[in-house]
């Protein structure tokens, strides 16, 4: 079952960017889908095309995480952090930064799972050191050429369908 | 046109300051479907005039919205392409996250589903022995 519609991106203040999202799961089987690599690279993939051919996880506090997606064509685009906070299927909180240091210092990512129900509801906020942190990893992300014609419905759809 | 970094810096800024009170973006969703002048925005929102106004002007500002200065009316009209750029960047979060969150639907749906079809299964199997 879809949720579509709970998605939300929005800038709730100048250095940060949210994203909320519905699941129809159990906030246990979500966390995990955050939390085990072998589950992260099966969906945490953005636009079709891009594989993640690695994706390490060390979960717990001061333990570092890196991942690196792949695309023909494309450069590789890696990223890492280290967890500050871990509370199983609540909340975790990492550092962040990628690989080409498109912004300076690293932005602090927060995941709040909560349980309402049958369904699961994720927030994800970034807060980035400074606006000009946010404007340029934002400016540069766009260059990156993640945003380029992604959007096409049939392949979301086919890629449903498989 | 290419807009220097901070130059486009400064036009987002101006824009997410105009976009950040519900009011304005209420004003602008009325806007998108056909301009309007400052009565015509008052009435539905059961505001006085002059706050009317301001908001607009701050939107106006921000390079939102354009008000015609001849016609007594002065009536407000969307300006869409600063709206356009605002949306580009949160676009590529958004085509970013979207895309992943429809994979994560698909595996959480395997998650929670086989377990319950085994059950089911292994009852069925069970009836069946006796």
């Amino acid at each position: 079952m879809l949720y579509p519609d709970s998605f939300t991106v929005s800038t709730p203040s100048d250095r940060e960017i949210q994203v909320t999202r519905d699941f129809h799961a159990p906030r246990r089987l979500v966390f995990d889908a955050f939390t085990k690599p072998d589950l992260v690279r099966r969906w945490l993939l953005g636009p079709p095309g891009w594989t993640m051919p690695v994706c390490e996880i060390d979960l717990r506090v001061g333990g570092a995480y890196r991942y690196v997606w792949r695309k023909e064509g494309e450069k590789d685009m890696g990223m890492g952090g280290v967890f500050r906070d871990i509370v199983p299927s609540e909340r975790l909180v990492a550092t962040e930064r990628f690989d080409d240091a498109w912004y300076p210092g690293e932005a602090l990512d927060t995941t709040v799972f909560v349980e309402d129900g049958a369904i699961t509801r994720i927030t994800i906020t970034v807060l980035y050191q400074s606006r000009e942190a946010r404007d340029t990893a934002r400016r540069s992300g766009m260059e990156h050429g993640m945003a380029a014609g992604y959007n096409r419905l049939e392949d979301v759809l086919s890629s449903l369908e498989g | 046109m290419e807009l220097s970094g901070n130059d486009q810096r400064a036009h987002l800024d101006a824009t997410f300051a105009a976009l950040a009170d519900s009011t304005r973006r209420a004003i602008l969703a009325r806007l998108a479907s056909g301009q309007a002048s400052v009565s015509e925005l008052a009435e539905p929102f059961e505001m006085t005039q002059p706050a009317i106004s301001k908001h607009l002007k701050v939107l106006e500002r921000a390079g939102l919205i354009s008000r015609e200065r001849d016609a007594q009316r002065r009536p407000s009209r969307l300006v869409a392409r600063p709206l356009a750029e605002a949306s580009e960047w949160l676009e590529q979060y958004r085509q970013f996250w979207g895309a992943s969150f429809q994979h994560l639907d698909v595996l959480l749906d395997s998650m929670t589903a086989p377990a319950s079809t085994a059950k089911k299964k292994s009852q069925r199997s069970g009836h069946r022995k006796r």
